[in-house]
């Protein structure tokens, strides 16, 4: 009997966040990445209240960026390795839901635990309580605009030797609107003014992308197999 | 171009990887019941023969073609049809020998664990289907790549060096999967530089440098 598409999502959800408790360094690395370029900054600058409530969004926007960067080159890379990525391409289903499946656990593991983890980061760096809620979902939709993105540049790096750098120089200027929105709607949040104008500009961004890029980075994939 | 009395159908491919020539227009046909030996020295092109064959590379130019049609054209039908084992076992070592099948025969059909367990035993690692992949040998991991093969219950098998790191037990229950695979009217190209000794006829295909 044949398997559905969404049985096999499934299926490939649960392979990925096994695969990804069975490594908690993997897990943790970004998270503490996060937490720690977070935590320079007041070190570095001047713990002052007012100072720190003024650079928080971008320290967090910028180490969240980072640190969803640093995971992204293993999105297909253990697969290729290992040659399950072949075994993956001549399942008998569509490139594209692997692919779909694979990012989303992706965000599961990296995006979504950074989200969870920012009220702590945030709460450090003097961020009023009132501005969680708002930059929890800006950084929920920024982290997953990213992970489509870093879906992209991991299929056509995959191939390549040392191919996070590259990663890094297509993924970057593409994630810049993330970065100038997501900062812009939690300092706003911080400041007590709406940030829905630039959270509507992110929501935009990731329906964008969650559209598209399955596309690219199946079609990006299926070149690097070659 | 479509030949009916054969299933599999290799038609004059060419396949140049950056200035290398690497295949200068193979063909081949395999139909129910045979099993063809591509033979060639190392870097002759078999592995890249095997990974056109089952689609995962492009010929620049020339077709395959399975049961009359362009795999492309039916890629789902095809891909659930055959069953590959690269010259990697393609096994994740965070993973345990069961799961892995688990995880990649379930994408092909909907298995229980007591089939996965019975197709172990049949390779001969069934007392491995717990540890991680990662402990085991390279001769029991090749095994468990064995164990999907049959596990997927596909028509063609394409494998590529299938003896690597087997003892003489292990060579043998290979070379006996194949003849039972054949026997019962499936299909399979397999590479490999030694001589098959099978108890049936078998086509070879010499690919030169």
């Amino acid at each position: 009997m044949s398997v559905g598409v969404l049985a096999a999502m499934r299926l490939i959800l649960r392979r990925e966040l096994t695969l990804s408790f069975r490594r908690p360094d993997q897990l943790l690395q970004p998270l503490v990445f996060f937490l720690i370029v977070t935590t320079l900054f007041p070190l570095s600058l001047s713990p002052e209240l007012t100072l720190l409530r003024e650079m928080a969004p971008g320290v967090l926007w910028v180490a969240a960026l980072l640190a969803a960067l640093l995971s992204m080159d293993g999105l297909f890379r253990g697969d290729a390795d290992d040659g399950t990525l072949e075994q993956l391409a001549l399942s008998g289903q569509a490139l594209s839901a692997i692919v779909i499946a694979k990012t989303i656990a992706h965000w599961l593991v990296t995006g979504a635990a950074l989200v969870i983890m920012s009220p702590l980061v945030a709460t450090a760096l003097g961020m009023p309580v009132a501005a969680f809620a708002p930059m929890m979902l800006s950084l929920a939709l920024g982290t997953l605009t990213l992970s489509w993105l870093g879906a992209i540049g991991a299929g056509l790096t995959v191939g390549l030797r040392r191919g996070n750098v590259l990663l890094s120089l297509i993924v970057l200027p593409l994630a810049m609107p993330l970065l100038i929105f997501g900062a812009n709607a939690t300092d706003r949040a911080i400041a007590g003014s709406s940030p829905a104008g630039a959270l509507y500009f992110l929501a935009a961004l990731c329906v964008l992308t969650s559209t598209l890029a399955p596309l690219a980075a199946t079609a990006a994939l299926r070149i690097s197999l070659e | 171009m479509t030949t009916l009395d054969s299933d599999l159908l290799v038609d004059a491919v060419h396949v140049w990887r950056g200035e290398r020539h690497v295949l200068k227009g193979v063909g081949f046909t395999v139909s129910g019941g045979e099993l063809l030996h591509v033979r060639g020295a190392n870097g002759t092109g078999k592995t890249t023969l095997l990974r056109v064959v089952c689609g995962l590379l492009r010929p620049e130019q020339g077709n395959v073609a399975w049961r009359g049609q362009s795999i492309a054209s039916v890629r789902a039908e095809y891909q659930l049809a055959l069953a590959y084992a690269s010259h990697e076992p393609a096994l994740k070592s965070e993973l345990t020998a069961l799961e892995n099948l688990r995880f990649s025969v379930g994408l092909k059909r909907r298995v229980t664990d007591a089939e996965l367990r019975g197709h172990l035993e049949r390779t001969g690692v069934g007392a491995c289907a717990g540890l991680p992949a990662r402990v085991l040998s390279a001769g029991q991991r090749r095994r468990v790549a064995m164990a999907r093969v049959l596990a997927v219950q596909a028509t063609l098998w394409l494998l590529d060096e299938p003896f690597t790191n087997l003892d003489a037990a292990g060579s043998r229950l290979v070379s006996e999967l194949l003849v039972e695979h054949v026997g019962a009217g499936g299909l399979a190209v397999v590479v490999a530089h030694q001589d098959l000794d099978l108890e049936r006829r078998v086509r070879c295909l010499d690919l030169a440098a």
